[in-house]
């Protein structure tokens, strides 16, 4: 199952996976960020993975291409999980939204605009999630200082 | 920075669109819905035809605080995600870390450890289904629930000293054993327990306001409850048998007999009958591992990983070194990233964790269940009517702990 699951992926998309692995028996498959709907779209229709079960973002710095982007993904019918990872360059931090494969991938992608900002193209509505209008940076930004304050809003009506 | 714009204005008071609709602001604090949530109601008459959900009134920045000290500092802030039911946090934590270093625990703690998790789901659902009744005015119902979660929270307290923030986990093991007549304690707990529990479902069950005010409200299909990433006992109402505990089995829930119960409707009182029967589930496999609970070691023996006892750390110059090198520089797993999942009272929360080699994790990602489902709520409310919001949020659970990090 380890390698059937990686090999399918590579076989089907050889031009766009860059690594695969599966350390302590999480599979997980890099991608090239430009593939990553085709890629999550195949493993939703063909695969089976049908359940997003998170999304995040993780921040390298000051490695270059200095973000990725994790998915995990589950398939309720067949019972396995995989990672899906894409790394993200700082200068061009925007990656395809999975919101229209995944509904479930909307706040999920709306909380990782708001803690690392990459941007989600075909996104319905990417608005900051936990954080507030008028918050400046990110915070989960490995730059963004640990007791960093931020500046007074103005009063909202 | 660019902000999509919603079709929802922003602004605090009532407003009228041009249809007729009435733009209605429920919460940040309101009286029936417990945790802070505000949610912006586009109401056509009693009808609910728009909602948009905003939350991050609790964040506390629990994942940055994570990444600037070391694996075991982490686990006092883990009670806090999921504050009525800590001790599942504490153990996907450790768990988390313990897959990050290829090591497992002795297996008394294994078994003490679904115990704890099990007493935790067991107070998750007495919380959610008394909170539940109480916004439905059915008081007397919080009070019996709420009077047997305290039991379970004094057993708990017995064995790790705290009633909600435990901290009761370490990786590699526990902070102490479980006292001397804890399986006393427990059985006399579930007795309160059991009697609250069967008095609370002769008053809720069959009970026509409380079954008219849950039943066919707050419905989703399985399909939509999938593509939003349900999981827990939302997921299973619709008729998914997905836990944790069985499709990847964690410590030794493989060991026990117990029932994954589904519904088949997916409304809200499907969700408080599956829940209703969890309970019965959890106290069937805390009764089991009571019985088959084993003797020995509580923490892993290598003292890389969880600290030597006091007598070794006076008495010889190595355990003291070691001591010293794990309060300072914490655990050390190797460079790596894992994903670890238990079933939480509410769904699945998963632990992502990317180590860089250092006692401290480079990034610590918790995937908490109240998320999706809360995300989802705008869908399940649509439609319905606004006081049909109050059951929906009370079986969605939502925890802001653990929804905002």
């Amino acid at each position: 199952m380890t390698t059937y699951l990686q090999e399918t992926v590579k076989t089907r998309f050889p031009a766009a996976v860059l690594e695969t692995s599966a350390f302590r028996g999480d599979e997980t498959v890099v991608i090239k960020k430009e593939a990553l709907k085709e890629v999550a779209a195949f493993l939703k229709d063909e695969l089976g993975f049908d359940l997003l079960m998170d999304l995040t973002a993780v921040d390298y710095l000051p490695r270059e291409p200095r973000f990725e982007l994790v998915c995990h993904f589950y398939s309720t019918r067949h019972n396995y999980r995989l990672r899906l990872k894409c790394p993200v360059g700082a200068d061009d931090a925007k990656v395809d939204s999975l919101t229209p494969l995944w509904a479930g991938a909307n706040w999920f992608e709306r909380e990782v605009y708001d803690m690392f900002g990459l941007k989600f193209e075909g996104h319905p509505d990417l608005r900051r999630l936990l954080m507030y209008d008028g918050f400046e940076g990110h915070p989960l930004r490995k730059d963004y200082p640990l007791k960093k304050r931020q500046p007074r809003i103005p009063h909202r009506d | 920075m660019q902000m999509t714009k919603t079709e929802l204005p922003k602004n605090w008071s009532l407003e009228n669109l041009e249809d007729g609709r009435l733009v209605l602001n429920m919460g940040p604090s309101h009286p029936a819905m417990h945790g802070i949530v505000r949610v912006l109601l586009t109401v056509d008459g009693e009808r609910v035809s728009d909602a948009d959900v905003e939350i991050g009134y609790l964040h506390r920045g629990f994942e940055k605080t994570c990444e600037n000290v070391t694996y075991n500092q982490c686990v006092p802030y883990t009670d806090r995600l999921n504050y009525v039911s800590p001790f599942i946090n504490n153990v996907g934590f450790a768990l988390a870390v313990e897959k990050l270093m290829g090591i497992e625990t002795p297996v008394r703690t294994q078994y003490i450890r679904v115990i704890m998790s099990e007493i935790s789901r067991i107070t998750d659902h007495l919380t959610c289904i008394g909170a539940n009744a109480m916004e439905l005015s059915a008081f007397t119902v919080y009070f019996y629930l709420i009077n047997a979660r305290e039991a379970l929270y004094k057993l708990g307290d017995s064995a790790a000293g705290g009633r909600i923030t435990p901290a009761y986990t370490r990786v590699g093991g526990l902070t102490r054993d479980l006292p001397p007549d804890f399986k006393k304690d427990a059985a006399e707990a579930f007795k309160l327990v059991r009697k609250n529990l069967a008095d609370s479902d002769k008053l809720l069950t069959r009970n026509r306001i409380f079954y008219d005010r849950l039943h066919n409200t707050g419905h989703i299909s399985k399909e939509d409850a999938i593509s939003l990433s349900f999981t827990g006992p939302a997921l299973r109402s619709t008729g998914v048998p997905l836990d944790v505990r069985k499709a990847t089995p964690y410590l030794v829930y493989d060991r026990f007999d117990f029932d994954i119960p589904v519904g088949s409707n997916g409304d809200n009182y499907d969700r408080y009958l599956v829940r209703l029967e969890e309970i019965q589930q959890s106290m069937r496999i805390v009764e089991q591992a009571l019985a088959q609970l084993p003797d020995g070691p509580i923490n892993h023996p290598d003292f890389n990983v969880s600290l030597p006892p006091k007598e070794e750390v006076y008495g010889n110059i190595e355990a003291l070194m070691a001591h010293f090198k794990l309060t300072f520089e914490g655990v050390k797993p190797p460079k790596g990233e894992v994903y670890q999942a238990v079933e939480g009272g509410n769904g699945e929360v998963g632990f992502y964790i990317v180590s860089d080699g250092t006692g401290r994790p480079w990034r610590l990602r918790v995937r908490p269940p109240s998320f999706a489902l809360t995300g989802g709520l705008a869908k399940m409310i649509k439609g319905g009517y606004i006081a049909d919001i109050v059951a929906t949020f009370g079986q969605i659970n939502m925890i802001g702990g653990e929804l905002e990090r």
